[in-house]
């Protein structure tokens, strides 16, 4: 189901972000950023709020707009020009924290809005698609229901499926489970660690550190619009080098 | 501490039935005694008059105003009359073409608002494109052999359906892009639908009625001057789309952010993004001040009598200057008034049937 395109350059970064600064007016948000992620790596990024790693992933799928350096997304360089900006946003995929459901489409109406309007897919097929990835999240009974009537859980778990239904090559998650109660957020984290599991090249934004242990390939610390620290999550977790990162980690794991 | 859950219990009988309702709304306090008996007073004061006025004692048909008694109202004038307020100075044999025009609009209205005919979809374009092209085509003649019928000959009812008609389905979609237009990015384009709204609600309907049939020719070469009718209709839609724009403006606010980041988010392009998930939930979310929009709409289209094109209440209003039928005009203000209302009442209901429908997901 999940092609991983294998005709691409394996070595080459899918995504290459180098020297990238952003500013809202005065405000400095993101800091000579460089961050190189190969196909299949899981990236998970962490930090203070405010630290600028949600308006980093954004800058990836130009939901925001940087004014230095470059970013280049599967040899897409991300410019101005709409066309590259939206070949870029089919090969992306986004997951927000506040799940961003159409709320007037049924779930399966919502999955396939894009496959059809946007890749040109038959209806029969991006439905037999759907399903699938329905099925894959753990809710195709749920198809024909609106987002109102489902739980925070299911409905994150249905945009997942919404983005993979558009089938990237990479995964953003921005704080996927930071508006769920504490009883739905497992569901949503069992199907992101089948994912990763299945090789999906994913970053998340997240504070769940049980997660971030189980799938990230490396972990990246954010501070101040700066990256403070990045590493395999052993060394990052036991033995982080800053003394930021051994602060912010104490916070978060002191209970 | 509980040892069980506790079961689900239903509520307590509550104080019900007619008379209850009435000693605790209409009788629980003095004051309210008060006020319920002085309500019922005036009540049975006006309304069997009333009913003896317009029913018992009413003249239904007759020649003239001297068929008609003083006690009862003079229907008759209003009967004598009927086609002509209906039709105008449409010639006569060619009312049927008129009925047309009436049959397709309730046959569309029919379509989209009674739930359990299908197919929507098609009754939407047929009411949208369709209808509009062959109900002009066939009102107006000179084409597939109809005689032409020059819109100085239309009156009545049908002048007033057509241009309210024709207002509201022009109106929504300008009022829409004027909306999204104002919310642009580009400052070309924003600058001038601001300008545009703001220039045309500033302007009382009167005074662009005016500028439609009085001024234009006065500017414009008399080739290029077109029928009269349709100028005030352009000058009516011109109008109403500027409060239309600002209704749909206040429905695109509502909507979160996180709609549009979604869209961004799946490649959809600005105008997938609005068309298939922005507007749907705009619109649907301002049902009530469109529907608004289009009852003040439909009501100023008896404006047009100022320029001398005759709608409903005008020829209603010239019918009363016939010296036959003098002493009629409470009639005929009545009558006038109910169709009106009829008309406005119903798409009231419609409007509310919509929000229901919304409120159901």
């Amino acid at each position: 189901m999940l092609n991983i395109n294998n005709n691409k350059d394996a070595l080459a970064p899918v995504i290459d972000v180098s020297q990238v600064n952003k500013w809202y007016g005065q405000f400095h948000v993101l800091k000579d950023i460089n961050l190189k992620v190969m196909r299949g790596e899981k990236i998970v990024i962490c930090g203070p709020s405010g630290s600028g790693k949600s308006t980093l992933i954004r800058c990836i799928n130009a939901l925001e707009e940087h004014q230095q350096g470059d970013i280049v997304v599967d040899g897409t360089e991300l410019t101005r020009d709409l066309k590259n900006i939206e070949t870029i946003r089919r090969e992306v995929g986004m997951v927000f924290q506040q799940f961003n459901l159409f709320p007037h489409l049924t779930v399966l109406e919502n999955c396939t809005l894009a496959p059809i309007w946007v890749k040109k897919e038959n209806r029969v097929e991006a439905e037999k698609t759907a399903m699938a990835l329905l099925e894959r999240v753990k809710i195709p009974e749920q198809a024909d229901k609106y987002p109102g009537q489902l739980s925070g859980g299911q409905q994150q778990r249905v945009a997942i499926a919404r983005s993979l239904c558009m089938n990237p090559e990479v995964m953003l998650f921005d704080e996927p489970t930071s508006a769920l109660d504490p009883e739905m957020i497992k569901e949503v984290l069992d199907v992101m660690i089948e994912l990763a599991n299945e090789g999906m090249t994913m970053i998340c934004v997240t504070h769940e550190m049980g997660f971030a242990r189980t799938v990230a390939d490396r972990m990246i610390f954010m501070d101040d619009g700066q990256i403070i620290e990045e590493g395999p999550p052993e060394t990052f977790f036991n033995n982080p080098a800053s003394e930021r990162t051994q602060q912010f980690l104490g916070q978060i794991l002191s209970h | 501490m509980q040892k069980e859950m506790i079961e689900a219990r239903t509520p307590p009988i509550m104080t019900v039935g007619a008379l209850a309702w009435i000693k605790g709304n209409l009788f629980n306090t003095a004051t309210n005694c008060l006020v319920t008996l002085v309500i019922a007073y005036g009540l049975f004061a006006l309304i069997p008059p009333l009913i003896q006025w317009a029913f018992i004692e009413a003249v239904w048909t007759g020649e003239s105003s001297a068929d008609c008694t003083a006690d009862g109202a003079c229907w008759a004038f209003v009967n004598a009359r009927l086609d002509q307020f209906i039709y105008g100075f449409y010639p006569p044999e060619h009312t049927w073409r008129v009925d047309i025009f009436f049959v397709q609009l309730a046959v569309v209205l029919a379509w989209l608002m009674i739930p359990a005919i299908p197919g929507k979809k098609y009754g939407l374009v047929y009411g949208l494109v369709a209808m509009p092209i062959t109900s002009w085509i066939v009102l107006s003649g000179g084409m597939l052999g109809l005689t032409p019928v020059d819109t100085h000959d239309w009156g009545g009812l049908m002048v007033t359906l057509v241009l309210a008609m024709y207002g509201m389905l022009a109106s929504l979609p300008i009022g829409v892009l004027l909306a999204l237009g104002r919310r642009s990015e580009m400052p070309v384009v924003r600058t001038f639908c601001t300008v545009y709204i703001e220039l045309w609600r500033g302007v009382p309907l009167i005074t662009v009625l005016f500028m439609a049939s009085v001024m234009l020719p006065l500017f414009v070469p008399e080739e290029i001057v077109f029928d009269k009718l349709i100028r005030a209709m352009i000058g009516m839609v011109m109008f109403q789309s500027a409060y239309m724009a600002e209704v749909v403006r206040g429905g695109l606010q509502a909507i979160p952010k996180g709609q549009q980041e979604a869209c961004d988010s799946l490649g959809m392009g600005y105008w997938k993004s609005m068309l298939l998930v922005v507007l749907p939930q705009a619109v649907r979310m301002v049902i009530p001040g469109i529907v608004n929009t289009f009852i003040a709409l439909f009501k100023d289209t008896s404006l047009v009598l100022i320029i001398g094109l005759f709608d409903l209440l005008s020829i209603v209003q010239a019918g009363l200057n016939d010296p036959v039928w003098l002493g009629t005009s409470t009639e005929g203000y009545i009558f006038a008034a109910l169709v009106f209302w009829i008309f406005c009442f119903g798409m009231s209901r419609y409007s509310q049937s919509l929000e229901n429908k919304r409120q159901e997901h």
